[in-house]
């Protein structure tokens, strides 16, 4: 058994599927933070098998929710305060991304001109279709 | 500020109007010469089209208004690496609205975002050709007098053809129409077409590899080119050029009423007999762009209820 101590005040990333804590961290900007952060890989869990969970220091401002909820939005995110559990949330696919992901379409405007966001909306729910903005490529995650 | 970037920009009864408006004009277009007076229509080509731009500017200069711009970037402060951004800022100054082609997905989009004046996407790439749609859509309606209830074959290119996916998104939008996508396997419409657009419509579409198989039963028949600079090699490009040729004989399969448009420039794919058959609308449809386009540019600059 791995024992990570537990947080006082922060946030804890559940239910990430099995071994895509470290893509999330990387897209989450997790490197960059100066708090605590513990990425525990591979736990076992009853309703997935496995999963990934990520404990961060600090207030819910640290994490980009978007992020999350394009990359997986089965996570649940726990919040804690003076060690306890105060709120469960669950995310929802966002409706748009702005430079979360980037057009790869070699004739999309945003190759040439740099300075352009790459903007992406969600264009089917059920398929969790992404479109780029300017050229409606669908992204590939 | 209202802009024409994608077809579906407009509603349904804003293409309804628009296309009532193109038929006033077209019956009297004498009316609507000074309309535009003291206006500038500035048509801005990132790449070369004759054809689309010389009609915006018939359709300007029909009006009344005056032209200004490049045809080529190279000529343009582009070639010093200005952004699509800052030139628009700049032209905005000096036109009334816009016309843009640029080779790149999503250009008009960004241009529209910059500007304070109306902006007209007057092709972006492989991606959209708003006015070709309302060129396309002001032919079908003022020769069949509906946009509703029609059996439409698409023929050739419908892989990249960026006219075909535009017109498919326009059609979808009119009850009872049916498609027939008539392509060589490797030039299918895009998966996204078919599920995104067509599945999702209710509509009933067919795919098949033979012209004379179907032209029997359509009403519009569209034909495109197999366009050379959409292809990465020549072999392709020379292996598939000439199937799918729409000549005399396969015009005595269809029906009396069938049209057949085509967005130009024709290649082979239509041979020149068929040109004298009455339902070759191809040429007409270029006096109808211009007409779509005059009532696009009244709509958008708000002139459209003056007259």
């Amino acid at each position: 058994m791995l024992n990570i101590s537990g947080l006082n005040d922060g946030i804890v990333l559940d239910h990430i599927q099995a071994g895509m804590s470290t893509e999330l961290a990387k897209h989450l900007g997790l490197d960059k933070l100066d708090c605590q952060v513990a990425m525990i890989r591979n736990c076992k869990s009853k309703k997935m098998g496995k999963k990934d969970i990520i404990k961060i220091e600090g207030g819910l401002d640290v994490v980009n929710l978007d992020v999350l909820g394009y990359f997986d939005h089965n996570i649940t995110i726990n919040i804690i305060r003076d060690g306890h559990i105060v709120e469960k949330k669950s995310l929802k696919l966002p409706t748009r991304l702005v430079n979360v992901i980037k057009c790869k379409n070699p004739r999309c405007i945003t190759t040439v001109e740099r300075s352009l966001p790459h903007i992406f909306t969600l264009t089917d729910e059920a398929t969790q279709t992404y479109r780029c903005l300017y050229c409606e490529e669908a992204a590939n995650k | 500020m209202r802009h024409l970037i994608s077809p579906q920009d407009f509603s349904v009864e804003e293409i309804d109007e628009l296309l009532a408006l193109a038929g006033r004009i077209k019956a009297d277009p004498k009316k609507y010469s000074h309309v535009c007076d003291g206006l500038k229509l500035a048509t801005l080509f990132y790449e070369p089209s004759t054809r689309t731009r010389l009609s915006f500017e018939t359709a300007m200069i029909n009006l009344g208004g005056s032209i200004i711009g490049f045809s080529d970037a190279a000529n343009s402060s582009v070639s010093k690496g200005e952004t699509v951004a800052d030139t628009i800022k700049i032209i905005s100054i000096f036109a009334d609205i816009i016309a843009i082609r640029h080779p790149k997905e999503g250009a008009a989009l960004v241009a529209s975002q910059n500007a304070s004046v109306p902006v007209i996407n007057a092709g972006d790439g492989g991606h959209q050709h708003p006015t070709q749609t309302l060129t396309d859509l002001n032919t079908i309606y003022s020769l069949k007098g509906r946009l509703g209830g029609l059996k439409v074959g698409f023929c050739g290119d419908l892989k990249f053809g960026r006219t075909v996916h535009s017109l498919i998104n326009a059609l979808v939008r009119y009850p009872d129409n049916e498609f027939v996508l008539i392509s060589p396997d490797e030039l299918r419409v895009p998966s996204y077409i078919k599920n995104e657009v067509l599945g999702n419509s209710g509509h009933k579409f067919t795919e098949v590899d033979k012209l004379e198989q179907v032209i029997g039963d359509l009403d519009i028949l569209y034909m495109t080119r197999v366009q050379k600079e959409r292809f990465f090699n020549e072999e392709d490009y020379i292996r598939l050029k000439d199937r799918f040729i729409l000549d005399a004989e396969k015009m005595k399969i269809a029906s009396p009423e069938m049209l057949v448009l085509h967005p130009l420039p024709r290649v082979n794919e239509i041979a020149v007999e068929v040109d004298s058959d009455p339902r070759a609308v191809y040429f007409k449809q270029v006096e109808f762009g211009v007409y779509a386009r005059m009532a696009l540019i009244l709509m958008l600059l708000g002139l459209d209820k003056e007259v």
